[in-house]
Order: structure tokens, then sequence, then C-alpha cells
């Protein structure tokens, strides 16, 4: 009996590790591509490759280094660069809240380390990957880690070594991070609070971004969304409402 | 040999990972009171839609301005696919298709 409830929750991490990998592939697929613009535009900001490379392991935050690469392109100071890059990455605060839960029983040094790695794709993939199997999964994490750090680093060392080869805007390229942002959305949504948190991050995020820049929107979204959500009544199949508890690991069948 | 940019990658660094670090580092971070808990989970979803948003329906210019055009539609088209068929690497692929089809003809 143990045992089948065992290997029954075994398929389960097995089948949701399974569509981990798809969506992985996915996340891989495009941060090659965009990680291309990325050295391409610190190339004309003047980096050398091992100021890429070196943003990208120890940055590993696409939008705050596109930001950067722009702002040293123009002369601005470094201390506005580190403002505007504690305001674009500041939603990780809620990320890292949201993973929380499922990563209170591991290692402190575990978790130090694990932290420098949760970047918006890591976020979203390894959070509906907890969620799916109701528990944390260090392989799942990592997974979700490597397929943004490792191509997105290779992307970039690509981009600035072949300088100008390639037109991302033409081919389309520039459409596949925020494609992926909202499908991965999507991935989250488990009940019409979801929704409502999301479609009210969108309504706050726009406006707002348009009277004080795009980050200022992101946060302003992203601070606001939940309360859009919160505001309706929980339904009877809605899970939104539902804690990120965690299950035991051998309830989740995983080694 | 010089540092060049590297400091400036370390101090972006030290303003980023805080964020990342300090609620899984946090103790008591599962004992919140179920109101607050219910935000963090709502955060998800709604900053990746925030994300979404900002990339696709604002300009690049400073300030930015409204981009209606080939791109929010690829993103719209993306959302349909990945619904129905929950697989994301279709639903990216077929936005970047579309995006590049409409630009090859001149539109977009």
């Amino acid at each position: 009996m143990d045992g089948a409830i065992t290997d029954s929750a075994g398929d389960g991490v097995r089948e949701s590790r399974r569509r981990l990998v798809g969506d992985a592939l996915a996340i891989a697929a495009y941060a090659l591509p965009v990680g291309l613009v990325y050295g391409l535009a610190a190339l004309q900001a003047h980096f050398t490759l091992l100021d890429v490379v070196v943003s990208c392991v120890v940055v590993l935050a696409g939008g705050a280094q596109f930001a950067a690469a722009g702002m040293v392109k123009d002369g601005a100071p470094w201390l506005a660069i580190a403002g505007v890059t504690l305001l674009v990455n500041a939603r990780h605060l809620l990320y890292s809240a949201a993973i929380a839960p499922y990563t209170a029983e591991r290692p402190r040094q575990e978790r130090a380390f694990m932290a420098q790695f949760l970047t918006d794709e890591t976020f979203a993939l390894s959070l509906a990957h907890f969620r799916r199997i109701g528990r944390f999964d260090a392989r799942g994490y990592w997974l979700g880690a490597l397929v943004i750090l490792v191509p997105w680093t290779l992307g970039s060392a690509i981009g600035y070594l072949a300088g100008g080869a390639v037109d991302a805007r033409r081919l389309g390229l520039n459409v596949a991070f925020p494609a992926a942002m909202a499908g991965l959305s999507l991935g989250m949504v488990s009940g019409r609070r979801d929704v409502a948190a999301a479609l009210g991050a969108v309504a706050v995020a726009v406006p707002v971004g348009l009277v004080g820049g795009a980050s200022v929107g992101l946060v302003a979204g992203a601070v606001i969304g939940p309360f859009f959500g919160l505001a309706v009544p929980v339904s009877v199949n809605d899970r939104s409402g539902d804690r990120e508890t965690p299950e035991p690991s051998a309830a989740a069948g995983l080694p | 040999m010089t540092l060049g940019l590297i400091p400036l990658a370390i101090l972006m660094w030290g303003v980023t990972y805080p964020a990342r670090a300090l609620p899984m580092l946090a103790p008591g971070i599962e004992r919140l009171p179920p109101q607050a808990v219910a935000y963090l989970r709502l955060a998800g979803p709604a900053a990746l839609a925030a994300l979404a948003a900002v990339n696709c329906l604002l300009t690049t210019d400073s300030p930015p301005n409204l981009a209606l055009g080939v791109g929010p539609l690829a993103v719209g088209i993306c959302v349909v696919i990945v619904w129905r068929t929950r697989l994301l690497l279709v639903g990216v692929g077929a936005a970047v298709v579309l995006v590049a089809v409409a630009r090859a003809m001149g539109a977009g």
C-alpha cells in the first residue's frame, strides 16, 4: 500500500519534471538569442568580453544588465546604475518570499547559494514545478537555474564576439522574452484570484510605466497586482488562496 | 591589467543579491499570516504578467510610449496557444515566427 502511494507520487514527480524539461527548452531556446542581443549591446557600450561574462554570471539579471549597458554607453554614474538595478530587481524579493516555504528545510548555505540563481525564469519554472509536486525538488530548481545561466552567458559571449552579425529584432527574437513570461504567468494560474492578480498587475504596470518608466511600472504592477487577486472571493476549486505548503519528502516520492 | 567594468558588476550584484536571498534566509517566513501568504502566492503570476506587459506594450524610449502592433498581438497568440496546449515552446515559437514574418513583409 505504502509502496503504491510512493510509486504514484514518484510518477507525479517524474511527470512534473518532464513538463519542466519541456518548458525549460523553451526558456533555453530564447535565452541564447536574447543573450546574443545583450552581447551586442555590451560591445557597443565598450565592455570587454570578461566584463560581459562576469556580468552574466555575477549579476544574472537580464533586464538590469540591458539597462546597465545602455547607461554605461551614455556615461551614467555607477551609483545611478546601481539605483536602477535595485529598482529593476526589487521583484526578486517577492520571488524569494514565494519560494521560501519550499526551501525552509534546506541547509542555510544551500539556500544562500540557490538565491544567487533566482531569476525570473528560474522562479517561474521551479515554483510551478514545486506547486505541481507539492514540495521542494533540488533537481527541478537547478534545472530551472541552468537553462537560463548557461545559454544566457553563452549567447552573450557569442553576441559580443560576433558583433552585429545577428539582427534579433528583424528575426522577431525580441518578442520571445515577453511571450515566455506571459506563458509562464499563465502556467501559474490556478483560479480566478490568480487571473485577477495578473490582469491587475498589467493594468497598473502599463500606465505607471508610461509615466515613470518601464522599471517603475514593473515594480508597481508586481506589488499592487496581488491586491486585485486578494479582493476576489475564493471559489470552491480555487487554489490561489492556498498556503505554499510542501509535503513531507517521502510522500512526494523523492530521493 | 584593469578591472574594467567588473567592479560595476559586483556593485550590481550587491544591490540584487539581498532581494534574492533575504526572504529565503529569514527565519519564520513559513509562519506568515494567511493574508500575507496569499499575497505572496499571487505575486508570482502578477510579477510575470507585469514583466510581460512592460516588455511588449511599452517602447524603449525615455519616457516610454505605448507599443501597439505585431508584438503585443504575438504575445497574445502565445498566451492562447499555451492556454490551449500547455506547450510554452510552441507558443513562444509561434510568437517569434509571427513577428519575423510580419517584419519581413514590412509590418511591425
